[in-house]
Parts: C-alpha cells; structure tokens; sequence
C-alpha cells in the first residue's frame, strides 16, 4: 500500500513537473504589439566572455532602437538564454525562448551550438542571424545569416595579407585542434599558404584541456626556423604564448585573427609584450568612427569593460535586423514563419553601415554569408592601429 | 489484484512497479502531447531525459550491484555515439529503410561500446581496489581526445582515415568527410523519439532486473559483498565481473545512440562526453539510491530537468542548482530524514484509517 502511495505522488509529482513548464504554450505566443528577439549563448562556464559580449552587444542595440521609437513603430522585447556551450543546452534555450514566443533569433553565439540549433530554426523556419558562429556550415537554410566572417575566409584573408606584405616567408602555426573555429581556420591557411608559395614549417596543436602551457609549441616552432607565428586562437591562450614566447626570448611576428581581440584586456597581462602583434579584425574598439566611439562609451557605461568584436558583431545583427525588417515591413501579428520568408527576402537587399563593416558597409548574399572587408591592425603603444 | 500485487515476490513487485512507472509517465506525456499541453522545452527534453536514464541505470548496474566505481560511462556513451552516428552517415546514401539503419546503427553502437568495456575490463578487472575508476576515468579522456583529432572521410576508393586534417586525407573529387575531427559527425539524420527512447529505457531495464535476478546477478553480488568468500565457494570472480562490466558499457552505449541521433551535430566536447558528465550520472545513481534501478531513473529525470526548469532564475540558476541537489541527497539519504518520512507517511495512513473507521 505504501508503495503504490508513493508511487503514485512520484506520478503526481512527475506530472505537475510537465504540466508546470507546460504552461503558456501556444502556437504563435508573444504579444502582438511587441517583437520578442531571443539570445542564445553560454553566459555561464569557460566561454561565458563571448556569450555575455554579445549579450551586452545586443541589449545596447535594442536599448536604442527602442529609445528611437522601436522596430516599425513597435518596442522590441529581449531575452537572452544561457547554454554552457553545449548542444544540447543549446536546444534546450531555443525551446524555451519558442515558448517565450521568441520572433526572431539573435544566435547562436559558438559555433557547435549553432550546429544543433541552426538545424531547429531551419526545420521550424525561424529568422536567425548570428553574431559569431563562424563555420560555413552553420549556414544549413535560407533562413539563417552570419555577422562575422566565416572561419575559412579568415584563414584565406590572413594567408594572403601575409603573402602580400611580405611578412614572413616561414610561417608556424599554434592551434587549438578541439575548437572547430580554430582548426577550421588553420585548415583553411594551410591551403591557401600552399598556393602562395607560402612556407609553413611547424603545425603544433593544443586542446582545450591543455591550454595552460605551450612551451612545446613555441620551441617547435623555434626549431623550425619560423620568422612568424600564426595564431588562429582566442586572446586568453594567446596571451600565454606571447608571454612564454617572451620568456624563452623567442621573438617572431605574431599574427591573429579576430579571436585575438581583446587580448589587450586580459588581467594581469602586461600589453607591452602584445607590440607589434598583427591581427585581421572587423572592429577595432577605439577607432575615431563616431558609431563606434558611441557604442563603446554606452558599453563602458554599462558593463565596465572595453567591448570586443563578439559584442560589436551582435550590434550589427540587431541593426540588420531593423534595416531588414524595415524593408519587409514586418509586423508583430505575423508568425514567425511569415516573419522569417519576409526577413530572408530583405536581407539580401539591405546594405548597413555597422561598426564592424567598415568604410564599404556590410551586405549578405542569399546564402547567409556576409561581405564585408577585414582590416588589419597591429599593436603599437598599447592600441590598436590600422595596417595599410 | 491488490493480494496479487502483495503476494507476489518482492523483486518482482519492485520491477513491476518500475516498468508501471516508465510506461505510465509515457501515456500521460502522450495524451498531454496529443492535447498540445507540453511547452516546446519538454518536447525537446524528453530524448535527453530517456538517454540519461539508461546511462544511470547502467552505471547503476556497475556500482550499485558490482561494486565497481566506474568514472568513464561518459566515454563508453561517446564510443556509442560516434559509431553509431558513423555507421547511419555510412549507410545513408545506400537506401536502406530509415528503420532498419538505426536498428543496426543501435546494434553497432552497443556493440562497439560493450567492446570497449570488455577491453578494458581484462586487465582491470582482475585488480582489487579502486583500479577501475582510475583507468575508466582515463578512458573517457583519452578516447574524447582521440576522437577530436580523428579524421574519415570516403571515396570512391573506399575509406581514408587520418589524424591531421581534412586535407591530409587525399579524398578524391566524389570524396566527403565523415568524421572530421573537432568538428565531429555533422548532419545526422534526428531519429531518436521519445517512444524509441522509453522502449530502450525498458529494454535496458529488463536486462538489468533480470541480470541482477538471475544465477550470475546472485554472484556478481556475492563477489561485492564478500570477494574472499565468493572465491572460496568457486564463483570465478573476474568472469562474473566482465560480464557485468560489459553489460553496463553496452547499455551506455544505447544511451550513447540516443544522443547521436537526436542532435544534428555531435562532438566530442568536455560538456558533453567528458569527465563532469560522468560524475554527473554518478551523481543520479548515488542520489536515487545505489543499486535500486528506479531510483536512478527519478534521478536522472529530475537532475535533467532541473536546471531547465529553473531558466527563470537567469544567473543564479546555477547556484540554485547546487543548492537544490544538496537539499535533496540531504532529504534522501540523512538517517533522521528517513526516520521522519516513515513516521510522518505513518501518521498520514493512521488519520486515514481513522477517519475511515
């Protein structure tokens, strides 16, 4: 008798559990005098900086845009979920942002993620553009855009402004082989490296669960003669090496890409070893363009730190999603199915000036993939300056 | 009925009311389904929950019943994953019938898995002492490192494999990349359902009760409790301990297919196949109660759901997280919780007889 007692509140319990988050499901929730934009990326664990950079990014954006009278004359409304960099947590958020009655999807923010969820939004048809999610193979439907770069043209981009300047004619590369955006583009460098005439002398991965030592790289590098040393990784372990590298009193050039912004940042680092280092960025935080010098004083205002890429990046997708979404004018009564054939149709149209785009803009091709021109920036004096 | 229920062997009643409770929860998520009354979170939990699971009750099997502390059943759910998820990516293009691919994608990642724990278990297993969590442990890193620097891709000249990148396959001009390191197996077809993830929960169930039940399970168990003496009787402990090692990995193996199939991308990272996600099926076993398969299940429910259902909370759902678990093993397992559950469930059924009379 006792047993099937609690077997039975095991039953109730079980139940209400499902009915509890059953709640407030519908077909198409959301109100329809709002826009409800969801965010989706790890705002908690190893790679909570870019998930909390462009969650700040994007509710400065929305601040503004709401401040000047909203999205077609309608207040947008922001939700940001975290997933611990999974994919699994990752489906989960965007579960539960449907259940907000999200309209749109700022998101995913890393690249894995994106995978699983990029396959959801393409299955339910709902507009997503994200901030950072760089592997081309993000791009699975019609429906979903990227901001930044792909990791392939970063690598291609960087092998040829190295082969073009004449940088360095032996190159060593320092990788991440866990992270897809890291060997995606070192995959990439080391084809188009090949085709340049561009030598490359010494491949040395880490992973992520060994990301705290990379004498080993460096001295393969050194051995093998390289005169610069390629760095296709974020700025934390970049921060290491650079201050190995000095250490051993190894000094080849060192080249980054968009991951190695905010390396001036990082605490306890002291930026002087970060001279003369190169990097291919979109964004450049004290750059004398007005947008941007107003973007990182709000942000700076906001959230005390200096913002980096990932957060000028989701900037920029909500500000496509405005030029867009003007041009499809699109309204809140619409599903989000109706919303996202509208967007998709305008996307390829708009052409904004962003923070991250340059003098040139930025612009989409059908197939989600953005144009935009990369800059290249080395450290002098503790800032970034433009290459030419 | 009820005298039938009481009369009845206590084990058997203990699995009936098991597969009672598996197969109840899955008729009323059904009729709620059917009714549109389940927000689109739980939709997508509901794989996730059957996957973890079995996971528990097959480390449940290892702990509960051989004594073995194993820290690697995450690894054992990644060698499932990825053969599985290799073998439909295989298959794919060759128009076998969607059903039947995943039957034998099942069969190959069991296998594979039981494979694997089998391996490991003939040199360990003839070890006493805490061995098998050492080397368990080290599986799953190792084989979540291997796999990330794994590279095989298919032509028309069969397989290339490599451990370098894509390019150093030398795929020919019809070549494409099946498992391509980092980035894992992309593109797997979603065929985990929450039916097919309850038939495996209660299959992975009746091996293990009737395992545990069975000539073998009596002396998996005599070699916990007593390993002197069960060698003094002729059991032959190392066969005994293969067997239920082997069984356990095989079962996390299914878990493992599960999972493969029901997200679109699967890699192999830390959050997913590594050393947390093993403590944390450890966890569901310890909270639900070592060696009772039941228990494992309500855990790995709860736990799965848990921190979804705090989303609210935003940042400090984490925190709440932890706080909730302790409070739970607390009220679980603490002697004098358990003394006033009796005694308040006790005075409850009084009243009512009372009340009756």
């Amino acid at each position: 008798m006792k047993k099937l007692l609690s077997m039975a509140l095991a039953l109730v319990l079980a139940v209400g559990c499902l009915t509890a988050c059953g709640g407030g499901s519908g077909d198409k929730g959301g109100s329809s005098d709002t826009f409800r934009i969801g965010g989706i990326g790890p705002a908690t664990g190893a790679a909570a900086i870019y998930g909390n950079a462009v969650k700040y990014g994007t509710q400065i954006a929305v601040d503004e845009i709401n401040e000047a009278g909203g999205l077609n004359g309608y207040q947008i409304e922001y939700d940001f979920q975290d997933d611990v960099h999974d994919a699994e947590k990752s489906v989960n958020a965007y579960n539960t942002l449907k259940d907000w009655g999200m309209d749109m999807l700022v998101g995913t923010v890393t690249t894995a993620p994106c995978l699983a969820v990029a396959d959801k939004t393409v299955q339910d048809n709902m507009f997503t553009i994200t901030p950072s999610a760089s592997s081309p193979d993000v791009l699975m439907g019609d429906n979903v855009f990227q901001v930044c770069f792909t990791d392939p043209n970063q690598g291609s981009k960087s092998a040829e402004y190295i082969s073009e300047n004449k940088l360095a004619t032996k190159v060593g590369i320092i990788y991440d082989s866990s992270d897809v955006y890291s060997d995606g583009i070192r995959a990439k460098f080391v084809e188009t490296a090949k085709s340049l005439n561009l030598e490359v002398v010494s491949e040395a991965a880490f992973t992520a669960d060994s990301k705290t030592d990379f004498q080993t790289q460096l001295k393969q590098a050194q051995d093998a003669g390289a005169d610069l040393v390629f760095l296709p990784i974020y700025y934390t372990e970049a921060s290491i090496i650079l201050k190995q590298a000095n250490d051993m009193g190894y000094a080849p050039k060192f080249f980054g890409v968009d991951g190695m912004d905010g390396i001036l940042t990082v605490e306890n680092f002291d930026t002087s070893l970060a001279e003369g280092v190169m990097l291919l960025t979109p964004f450049a935080a004290d750059s004398e363009d007005e947008a941007v010098k107003s973007f990182v004083t709000k942000y700076q205002e906001a959230y005390k730190e200096i913002p980096n890429q990932f957060a000028a990046d989701a900037y920029d997708a909500v500000y496509a999603i405005k030029a867009a979404a003007e041009k499809a004018e699109i309204t809140p009564e619409m599903t989000y199915s109706e919303i996202s054939d509208a967007m998709k149709a305008a996307m390829v149209e708009i052409n904004i000036k962003g923070l991250t785009g340059g003098d040139e803009g930025l612009k989409w091709e059908a197939t989600g993939e953005v144009n935009k021109q990369p800059k290249a920036v080395i450290i002098q004096g503790g800032k970034y300056v433009s290459m030419e | 009925m009820k005298t039938g229920i009481k009369n009845m062997k206590k084990e058997v009643r203990g699995q009936l009311i098991t597969y009672g409770l598996v197969i109840g929860v899955f008729i009323i998520v059904q009729v709620m389904l059917s009714l549109g009354m389940i927000s689109n979170l739980m939709q997508g939990l509901l794989v996730p929950l059957c996957t973890y699971s079995i996971v528990a009750v097959a480390l449940n099997l290892c702990v509960g019943y051989l004594g073995e502390l194993s820290l690697g059943h995450a690894g054992f759910m990644c060698v499932g994953a990825f053969s599985s998820a290799f073998f439909t990516k295989c298959t794919m293009t060759t128009g076998l019938n969607e059903n039947v691919r995943f039957f034998l994608a099942l069969l190959v990642g069991t296998l594979t898995a039981a494979l694997f724990g089998y391996l490991i278990g003939i040199p360990v297993l003839r070890l006493r002492g805490d061995y098998l969590a050492i080397v368990t442990l080290a599986f799953g890193e190792i084989i979540k490192n291997v796999i990330n620097v794994l590279y095989i891709g298919r032509d028309s000249a069969g397989f290339h494999f490599g451990m370098k990148d894509e390019t150093s396959l030398g795929l020919g001009e019809d070549g494409e990349v099946l498992v391509n390191g980092a980035k894992g197996i992309m593109r797997t077809p979603h065929q985990s359902t929450f039916t097919i993830g309850v038939i495996l929960l209660l299959i992975s169930l009746f091996v293990c009760f009737q395992l545990v039940n069975s000539r073998s399970g009596r002396a998996i168990m005599a070699i916990r409790d007593n390993r002197i003496a069960a060698e003094s009787v002729g059991i032959p402990i190392t066969k005994y301990k293969l067997l239920a090692f082997t069984i356990s990995a095989a079962i996390a193996g299914i878990g493992g297919v599960l999972y493969a199939h029901n997200l679109s991308t699967l890699t192999a990272q830390p959050a997913n196949f590594g050393y947390n996600m093993s403590i944390m099926i450890l966890v569901f076993v310890v909270l639900g109660g070592m060696g009772s398969f039941r228990g494992s299940v309500i855990a790995a429910v709860l736990l799965t759901m848990l921190p979804e259902i705090l989303r609210g909370l935003a940042d400090y759902r984490m925190l709440i997280y932890a706080i909730v678990l302790i409070a739970m093993m607390l009220f679980n397992w603490s002697p004098k919780l358990i003394e006033f559950r009796k005694k308040f469930i006790a005075d409850v059924f009084k009243k009512k007889e009372k009340e009756a009379a």
